[in-house]
């Protein structure tokens, strides 16, 4: 199979699989307890009240019916009414959504920095004191649920030292609004930041750590290097230049497909941060009955699984030659 | 793989005798390393708390049965006028904002952990095994629908669908643990499915079809036992990862209410809003956690060295 027909196969997966995930919600959210009207219905309205807002909700109409306007519905975008805030879901998600996205790049950047750096020195250095000692470290941090790593810095930077702020996104009656430099740029925010990013980037390096450094040690075996170094290369430029270079590949997909991970891991972080993002409002959104929200936060975070998985299946295919597909 | 002992490999037929053997060989790989060792030793206090924990019955589907204890007091036991008291003697870890005896609590909850991490890591290898091997072993459209309900599967968001699964079905452990296998498989599938496709092509698959052993025979009988140890391993990571996500569910308040587990404990001091000053609460259950999941990587990096030998350099 060429590239070209391998990329066609792909984005047609792509499809697939998208069609497969959101057929997945329709179901799981049709089968939530009870009668189906039931929780889509505020108390207190009289049977008459009740009748025409199941209509409205077009939720009379045969499952078949159903099921097209939803698919119609979510591919426009539009996912109703939340119940709670009173307001469309789509523009409550978008602010949230953003707000994810700012604290998870963040971690997975921190993440792959420090990673690829580690794994990379433990590949150098094996069979080192370093090379043991990190290892250690990295599993530790890959067994720590990232509630509890949270909760160890709450603990150590907050309660005890002072040093950061508690919770949330900002200080209460700092300005909102402005651009995006403004929201996303000010000391106050970044104050904010600093330790849910960090507990997401403790909870992420585990995967780089290891990979850099097994990919390390492979390209080490390989000739390549020998002869760089008979060249009389300076070990540093060796390291840098020619064995970690080499080395980085695979990380490119493994982090595409971390970034997916890492929304899931959202719902924890931003529960124990009392971060305004997607996560935990799916967590208050399912808690809350408020179906139309849970599901198109829990929609948006599938996509981008979805999405990154993608990417990772194509940059693998264009960044390593050697690559067959299938 | 050592040389003395025959490669699992080329042999078409195991003896008793020699499966003894090569499960002592398995055993053999923690010999002279230190991280499996110690793994070893934290899953094993682990597991003899989790048993003599308390005399608590635990009901699973339609059968109870019950132990003798070692947890102190009974964990929703409520001693009067000890609410969040720090460690004392009579309460080693403190108490909680209802006056619980967290030791009590800490050592009941390893039983949920047992249970969670070693069911829902059974079952999602036993699926995982099962998908990658028939996958494999038909290919065709027989491989194409699986794979692609893999593919599928690797589109959902571990976390989010369990939280939706278990507040449609309701929190209970079987829920949870059926939330978990249901997306814990597919790495089980994909590398079974990698490894049974190179074992496809090997002569002892090959002089068995000739002698005529029917498909069943082959998968289970032949191929089966050369991937098994990647299973081993795929079911270390699989408990890892279970337990994790039952500690995170839980956290998040979405655990089995009857069945207090370490993420719950933690969950609990959230509530209680205790987390700035009841320091014995909330960090015993996280430790635990830690340790667990520590134990069970260390195992898993141990067992590692055996399936994939290229990673012990020398």
């Amino acid at each position: 199979m060429g590239l070209r027909a391998y990329v066609v196969r792909r984005c047609l997966q792509l499809v697939v699989t998208f069609w497969a995930f959101f057929t997945l919600l329709f179901v799981l959210f049709r089968m939530m307890p009870g009668d189906p009207t039931s929780m889509f219905i505020m108390d207190g309205m009289t049977p008459e009240q009740r009748e025409q807002r199941i209509a409205e909700l077009g939720l009379n109409e045969p499952l078949h019916v159903q099921y097209i306007e939803y698919v119609r519905q979510l591919l426009t975008g539009d996912f109703g009414q939340s119940f709670i805030y009173n307001d469309p879901v789509t523009s409550i998600i978008a602010v949230r959504f953003m707000n994810t996205i700012v604290l998870m790049a963040t971690a997975l950047i921190f993440a792959y920095i420090i990673g690829i750096t580690f794994g990379a020195l433990m590949g150098w250095w094996r069979d080192s004191r370093f090379e043991r000692g990190g290892i250690v470290v990295t599993l530790v941090a890959r067994s720590s649920p990232e509630f509890w790593v949270g909760i160890v810095l709450l603990s150590v930077f907050v309660f005890w030292l002072g040093w950061f702020p508690s919770s949330g996104m900002r200080t209460t009656g700092g300005e909102l609004g402005g651009g995006f430099v403004a929201r996303y740029g000010s000391l106050d925010f970044l104050r904010h930041l600093f330790l849910p990013a960090l507990t997401g980037a403790i909870a992420y390096l585990a995967t780089p750590t290891l990979l850099m450094r097994s990919t390390m040690l492979d390209v080490l075996n390989a000739d390549f290097i020998e002869i760089k170094k008979a060249e009389g290369l300076p070990e540093r430029t060796v390291l840098y230049k020619h064995a970690a270079r080499n080395s980085i590949l695979p990380i490119v997909t493994v982090a595409a497909i971390a970034t997916g991970t890492a929304m899931g891991g959202s719902v924890v972080i931003e529960t124990v941060f009392n971060w305004p993002g997607m996560g935990r409002e799916m967590v208050s959104a399912v808690n809350n009955n408020d179906y139309p929200l849970a599901m198109a936060a829990f929609f948006l975070m599938g996509s981008v699984v979805i999405i990154m998985n993608f990417v990772a299946d194509l940059a693998y295919v264009y960044l390593d030659p050697r690559v067959e597909y299938e | 793989m050592s040389t003395e002992q025959p490669s699992p490999t080329d042999s078409t037929t195991t003896s008793a005798g020699e499966r003894l053997a090569s499960l002592r060989q398995r055993f053999e790989v923690f010999e002279g390393d230190r991280l499996g060792q110690i793994g070893l030793a934290i899953l094993a206090l682990f597991i003899f708390i989790g048993i003599f924990a308390r005399p608590y019955t635990i009901e699973l589907f339609d059968f109870t049965f019950s132990t003798p204890g070692l947890a102190p007091y009974d964990p929703g036991e409520r001693a009067v006028g000890d609410r969040l008291e720090s460690p004392s003697a009579a309460h080693p870890l403190g108490t909680t904002d209802m006056g619980r005896d967290v030791l009590s609590q800490l050592i009941a909850g390893t039983r949920v952990t047992l249970i969670v991490g070693s069911l829902a890591a059974f079952m999602a290898v036993f699926i995982g095994t099962n998908v990658g091997l028939i996958s494999a072993y038909f290919g065709g459209w027989v491989d194409d629908v699986l794979m692609r309900i893999t593919d599928i599967v690797y589109g959902v968001p571990f976390l989010p669908f369990a939280i939706v699964l278990v507040a449609i079905l309701g929190s209970s452990i079987v829920n949870i643990i059926a939330a978990i296998v249901l997306i814990l498989w597919r790495s089980t599938a994909r590398v079974i499915r990698a490894q049974v496709l190179s074992h496809k092509q090997r002569p002892y698959v090959e002089s068995a079809q000739a002698i005529g052993a029917g498909h069943v025979r082959i998968m289970y009988r032949h191929i089966l036992p050369n991937v098994l140890p990647l299973t081993f391993l795929y079911a270390a990571f699989a408990v890892a990862w279970a337990v994790i996500a039952e500690a995170s569910l839980s956290f998040l308040g979405f655990g089995d209410p009857n069945m207090l587990s370490w993420g719950e404990m933690i969950y609990n001091v959230y509530t209680a809003n205790a987390i700035r000053e009841a320091w014995w609460w909330v960090f015993p259950p996280g430790i635990c956690i830690m340790l667990f999941v520590m134990s069970v990587f260390f195992i898993g990096r141990t067992l590692e060295k055996e399936v994939n030998p290229e990673l012990n350099h020398q």
